[in-house]
């Protein structure tokens, strides 16, 4: 339950509420991490939380996405470069892109939900060949919330990915679709029974994509969501993670939706 | 195991604490036992019952030589291997320090059969997993455990139905039945350490009547239980109840004060203290006991997942009887009752249990 001293190399406001930060360790190297697992990060003095790895630089230490929404996450997207926070994982299960392979690809985030998948999209487009036909959608409340903006459009433009992007609330400016992210399963082309799919985003949200993929034919041991829930010690050890039989610090944060399904839809679980 | 009798428990205390032990034992302190450090067998709550009915403890002084003649007490071993309150960490500046509180060396005497299965499970929780906790397993390694068995079940006790007492098997380094006339104990050491202890103290060997006799009180104990569950197929059939209209009328009787978690010897879940001095603005990490029956337990995206009294206390009798299996491999409750005993409006899991099958 000791964290380590990271330093802030590098500090990029992304939103208006959302920083983007790269941290190294102050001392000794940086754990190696798979795609979908989070680390907790201590603002001194303030408190600690769960935050998905969404990428790792050379020579070693990882990027990080926060939104302030409270106190904690607050105190981190006000640090600046050179100061230094605690830092403790990587923790949990991450995405099996292993099982991915010679399949279509569709990765489908809510909001903040693209963070963790961030580097899912990283491997796609660094093997191109090892997957089929590659989609991602993402839903957000409005375009100043979409995050990774020019990731999207790298990846759209350099790559070959379709990319999708729905909002709930558009501006005067926005051009694209307006509604659920699973109306983006309409405009993407993938062969259900040959589909591995990522999702992240809140409950709600994963519940729909799944549901909609799974009614397609996707296979729900291929639909791996992540799953946030209250951590306090991401270890098993503060119990506020649980959700039935689980501890999603432990057993997930990613799970595939044959697991999740009966546990997500047991009201207050 | 060779078993041997004791007059008094007077040698057996000194020779703990000339070992370095500081003895904790049952003490009879504002109208209930409490385990608290003592000095002498005089410190011992001579002549004390208890009553405890659901929502109801009530401690009585008769007369009599017996020390050990009332259940399980607020207190079980939890409080020792996993304090209320602990400090983590403290950072300053760059710095991060992780406080390594010494584990005093206690040997606790009059802890019960249900409460040594609670050590049990509290040792696979906390070291069973990947992520086993350094401090948990000093503060366990420093105890030296005198368990006592059960002679008058208390009135919410069900061990009987959770297989872990009243006389213990396991887990123990010594284990002592209290007989009366004359009053003395019989004595059955569980480990080296306590082989060792009984070695350095004048004992005689137990003879067939004592032996006879102390069989005689767990035979009878076990005969008294106070309640009852029935266990059978419970990791199944108990989270399919979710729907249960059983939930929402014990939800409109709980007023989720958190007792019955704060006085369980196996709830281990806690949340975080964070504070900063204003002197030289050292940050300090505190790790204290809490409870899945406070709302910003399970907060999340500004709402509890939990937001009714239903799914709260459902997460609390589930989780115990039930998901527990699934995580640890084995129950969450031991049946020692204080969740009954000591519940505000006397909710009873026994009852609930009945009415939820
Ligand atoms: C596995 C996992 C990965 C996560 N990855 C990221 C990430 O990459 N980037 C990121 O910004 N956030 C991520 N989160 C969410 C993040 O942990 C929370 O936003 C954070 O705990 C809020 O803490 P706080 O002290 O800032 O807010 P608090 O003061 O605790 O709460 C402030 C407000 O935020 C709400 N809140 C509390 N917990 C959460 C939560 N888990 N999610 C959302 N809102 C919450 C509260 O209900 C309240 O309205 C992740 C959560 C989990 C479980
Ligand atoms: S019953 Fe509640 S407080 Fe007790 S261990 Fe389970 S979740 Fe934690
Ligand atoms: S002790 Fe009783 S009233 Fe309090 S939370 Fe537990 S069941 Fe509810
Ligand atoms: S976050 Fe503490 S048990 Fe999972």
């Amino acid at each position: 339950m000791t964290p380590a001293p990271y330093r802030i190399r590098s500090r990029r406001p992304d939103r208006a509420d959302t920083v983007t930060l790269t941290l190294e360790p102050v001392d000794g190297a940086c754990p190696s991490f798979v795609p979908g697992q989070f680390t907790m990060l201590y603002a001194p003095g303030v408190g600690e939380i769960p935050i998905s790895i969404s990428g790792w630089f050379r020579p070693g230490g990882y990027v990080q996405t926060i939104r302030a929404v409270g106190a904690v996450s607050r105190a981190l997207c006000h640090k600046r470069r050179g100061d230094v926070i605690g830092l403790r994982g990587p923790y949990g299960t991450g995405w099996d892109l292993s099982a991915a392979a010679g399949l279509d690809v569709v990765v489908a985030a809510g909001g903040l939900g693209l963070a963790p998948l961030r580097p899912v999209v990283r491997e796609l487009t660094a093997h191109p060949s090892l997957y089929g036909r590659a989609s991602v959608i993402v839903g957000a409340r409005t375009p100043a919330t979409v995050i990774y903006p020019q990731d999207l459009a790298r990846w759209h433009d350099g790559h070959g990915i379709d990319v999708q992007v729905t909002v709930d609330h558009p501006d005067q400016a926005w051009t694209g679709p307006v509604g659920l992210v699973t109306h983006l399963l309409d405009r993407i082309v993938f062969e259900p029974r040959r589909t591995f799919a990522f999702v992240c985003g809140p409950d709600a949200m994963i519940k729909a994509t799944a549901v909609e993929l799974v009614r397609r034919g996707v296979d729900p041991r291929r639909t791996a969501v992540l799953l946030e829930r209250n951590m306090k010690c991401g270890i098993g050890r503060c119990g506020h993670c649980q959700l039935g039989p689980l501890f999603v610090c432990l057993d997930g944060p990613v799970v595939t939706y044959d697991v999740a399904a009966p546990l997500l839809a047991v009201r207050e679980l | 195991m060779a078993a041997f009798v004791l007059d008094s428990l007077e040698p057996l205390i000194a020779e703990l604490r000339s070992r370095g032990f500081a003895v904790v034992g049952p003490v009879a302190r504002g109208g209930v036992i409490r385990m608290e450090e003592i000095s002498s067998a005089a410190d011992l709550p001579r002549g004390a019952r208890d009553e405890q009915t659901p929502g109801r403890y009530r401690l009585s002084t008769h007369d009599g030589d017996l020390m050990f003649d009332y259940a399980a007490s607020p207190d079980s071993a939890k409080r020792f291997t996993q304090p209320p309150r602990q400090t983590l960490i403290r950072m300053r500046r760059g710095d991060i320090e992780e406080v390594e509180d010494e584990a005093p060396r206690l040997a606790l005497l009059g802890i019960r059969p249900c409460d040594l299965a609670a050590l049990a499970v509290q040792d696979r929780v906390f070291l069973g997993g990947r992520h086993p906790d350094p401090a948990y397993r000093r503060r366990r390694e420093a105890l030296f455990l005198v368990t006592v068995n059960c002679a008058v079940p208390g009135g919410t006790c069900f061990c009987v139905s959770m297989g872990t007492g009243p006389k213990a098997t396991k887990g123990f380094d010594l284990a002592l039945t209290e007989l009366a006339d004359p009053h003395r104990f019989v004595v059955e050491a569980g480990s080296e350490k306590g082989v060792d202890v009984l070695g350095a103290l004048s004992q005689a060997a137990a003879c067939d009547d004592d032996l006879a006799a102390a069989e005689e009180v767990s035979r009878i104990a076990a005969e008294h239980m106070g309640r009852q569950v029935d266990t059978e197929g419970i990791q199944q059939w108990l989270p399919q109840a979710h729907d249960s209209p059983r939930w929402s009328d014990v939800a409109s009787r709980c007023l989720s004060c958190t007792n019955c978690t704060m006085v369980c010897p196996t709830c281990f879940c806690t949340t975080m203290e964070d504070s900063t001095s204003l002197s030289d603005g050292t940050a300090e990490r505190v790790e204290r006991w809490d409870s899945c029956f406070t709302l910003d337990f399970s907060e999340l995206n500004g709402s509890p997942v939990r937001g009714s009294g239903e799914g709260r206390y459902r997460q609390w009798l589930t989780h115990k009887f039930a998901t527990w299996y699934d995580q640890f491999g084995m129950s969450g409750c031991v049946g020692c009752g204080r969740c009954i005993t000591w519940c505000p409006v006397g909710i009873d899991v026994t009852e609930e249990l009945a009415n939820l099958r």
